[in-house]
């Protein structure tokens, strides 16, 4: 993929064009500021229009740029004394997950994340940040070693999906999600969810069973890919676009179903534009986030997580086909 | 890389084994007239419902386990009489108002007399007090959405509280693509729920049923104390089709079978259909507590 996104052309068509401008204004020596000016200012017009105005698809496509900031990215800018611990105990260690100590303003904690890779071969040993039943498991080593040590535990989510492969389904794939789900709902620490790029079904859900679930602005979450799903609702995957208005996974949306507790403001065209910044807010959501769950009984926490979860659903209990009939 | 989860898994397989003997509706057996035959779809014998149904529709033949109803399961598990069902009025919404879930939650209602795909509710097993789960993958493929998932929760708070086993029979292609992320967090609300029984110390018995797949192997379905399931049902996350496009190989026939699980030690047992009740009366004996 490209840096531009298909959406971006009329912006980066304009910023070519002042460019441009200003280049001929150097060598040509004439003085073109006022027309600059004037492109200037329709410049951050169109930013703010388009921007401001994305699709689900145009967020999508954010959520899967090849530049997004990664876990492993925001873990640098985040957190300092970062160590990463390897393996599950069990069968190996996967690199579709990352996980380690560190500290967070001061603070010990326990951070974990999908990790995609950036470029060819970092992606080929990352498995394109797909895990196996081994990445989820050495998350949850991670996690009951957290609760041992009394630190919160914090999850960065982005990945396609758990792998889809014969070695993950013979090692146990599904147990491998349930399990964590389960141990998630138990874990006597604060856990802060915070999908990154795309959050893709029980992949994702298995880092994702948390005390507050937030998103960034251009990130997903869903139960099937906007491709898979066109590809069952329309027998054509080209209708990925339609689907992904139609599943309701970005973060304004699911913000507006109450499914996740907050929305991370991105930088403007996406959070790949300044990685500095960009970690400036999630590192607000995250101290906002542990100031409050740390003052809470690690009892009541779980409790609480129960009730958080126990909430989740639309359903109608009084009009069933028996009581009508 | 496209990843096809949830209902295709199910999908692909009704697909393929469309031979299915039909299970009729409850109104619908008592219409049916004495001596109707059924044809064994792998075997291809003749059978008379009626036997078939004495051998508690497992073909004589061949041991082929027809696909049951939820009211079927409940007639063979529970002593006769003893159960009492919860929720049975409550239906889906549909809180993506997505293209035609409204209509096909109503049409298969309307077909298998069911208002969702899981029945939930209390009874005995061998005079011993249960809370129990059966999915029918009749309806919508027996895909969990909000329904489902509450539905569980609520028996499952019932166990905790009332300190009884909680069982479950799981049938299902996976999460219910039509209700989104609302469906994927019904994985978490399920397992939360579960943590309830896991922290008081209350026994929950899993048994997958022929399909068992996707969000509700990789949720609920995997997480019994102990986990059982009948012979060469389909068990798995991915479906497949997907893996073998994944993985550019074919994979073997008896791959994501309850046999192929229990080689790989995800399963505690696969328990014929004629020993289900034994078993699960030996399983709640060893857990009395008095
Ligand atoms: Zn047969």
């Amino acid at each position: 993929m490209s840096e531009q996104l298909p959406f971006e052309k009329p912006i980066i068509e304009l910023r070519n064009k002042i460019s441009e401008l200003k280049t001929f204004t150097r060598e040509k020596d004439i003085d073109l500021s006022d027309e600059i000016k004037k492109l200037e200012v329709r410049l951050e017009q169109l930013e703010e229009d388009i921007y401001g105005n994305m699709t689900a698809w145009d967020r999508v496509q954010l959520a899967r740029h090849s530049k997004r900031p990664t876990t492993l990215d925001y873990i640098e800018h985040l957190f300092t004394n970062f160590m990463e611990l390897h393996g599950d105990r069990f069968y190996g260690d996967d690199a579709a997950i990352v996980g380690g100590i560190a500290k967070f303003e001061g603070e010990p904690v326990t951070v974990i994340g999908h990790q995609r890779g950036k470029g060819t071969k970092d992606n080929l040993k990352r498995n394109f940040g797909m895990p196996h039943p081994e990445g989820f498991r050495k998350a949850l080593r991670l996690m009951k070693q957290a609760e041992k040590f009394n630190r919160p535990v914090i999850c960065f989510i982005d990945t396609k999906g758990a792998y889809p492969g014969k070695s993950a389904e013979e090692r146990g794939q599904s147990e491998a999600i349930a399990k964590n789900l389960i141990e998630m709902a138990g874990l006597r620490v604060p856990i802060v969810c915070i999908v990154i790029g795309e959050g893709g079904s029980g992949g994702a859900l298995a880092l994702g069973v948390g005390d507050r679930i937030c998103m960034l602005e251009n990130s997903t979450y869903s139960v099937i890919s906007p491709e898979g799903a066109a590809a069952l609702l329309w027998k054509d995957a080209g209708q990925a676009k339609r689907a992904a208005e139609t599943m309701k996974i970005t973060a304004p949306d699911l913000k507006e179903l109450e499914l996740i507790d907050e929305m991370i403001p991105e930088i403007r065209g996406g959070a790949h534009r300044n990685l500095e910044a960009q970690s400036g807010y999630i590192r607000q959501t995250l101290k906002s986030a542990l100031l409050e769950l740390n003052k809470i009984d690690r009892n009541d926490l779980v409790e609480k997580r129960y009730e958080k979860f126990n909430k989740i659903g639309e359903f109608d209990d009084e009009n069933g086909l028996i009581a009508k009939e | 890389m496209r990843l096809l989860w949830g209902e295709t898994v199910i999908r692909d397989l009704f697909t393929k084994k469309k031979k299915y003997a039909t299970i009729p509706s409850e109104q619908a057996k008592q219409e049916v007239p004495e001596g109707l035959m059924t044809k064994c779809p792998q075997c291809k014998s003749i059978i008379y419902f009626k036997e078939l149904k004495k051998t508690l529709l497992v073909c004589d033949h061949c041991e082929y386990h027809h696909r049951l109803s939820s009211t079927e399961r409940i007639e063979m598990t529970l002593d006769e009489g003893s159960f009492q069902e919860f929720d049975k009025n409550m239906v889906a919404k549909d809180p993506l108002n997505f293209p035609d879930y409204k209509e096909k939650s109503a049409l298969d209602r309307k077909n298998t007399g069911l208002n969702e795909a899981v029945v939930t509710g209390s009874g005995t097993i061998s005079g011993m007090e249960v809370i129990i789960g059966v999915m029918d993958p009749r309806f919508r493929m027996g895909s969990m959405g909000s329904v489902v998932g509450e539905k569980m929760c609520r028996a499952i708070k019932i166990a905790a509280d009332e300190r009884k086993p909680f069982i479950m029979f799981a049938a299902s292609g996976g999460a219910r693509m039509q209700e989104g992320v609302f469906s994927l967090m019904q994985m978490a609300k399920t397992s939360t729920a579960l943590n309830l029984l896991h922290e008081k110390g209350i026994l929950f018995i899993s048994i997958m049923t022929h399909p068992t797949t996707g969000g509700v192997s990789a949720s609920f379905a995997s997480l019994g104390d102990i986990n059982l399931a009948e012979p060469k049902a389909l068990i798995g996350f991915a479906g497949r089709r997907i893996i073998e496009q994944t993985i550019r190989q074919k994979l073997p026939d008896d791959f994501q079978t309850s046999e192929f699980l229990l080689d790989h030690g995800q399963l505690d047992q696969v328990v014929p259909r004629k020993n289900m009740k034994s078993t699960l009366t030996n399983i709640l004996e060893i857990h009395q507590t008095s």
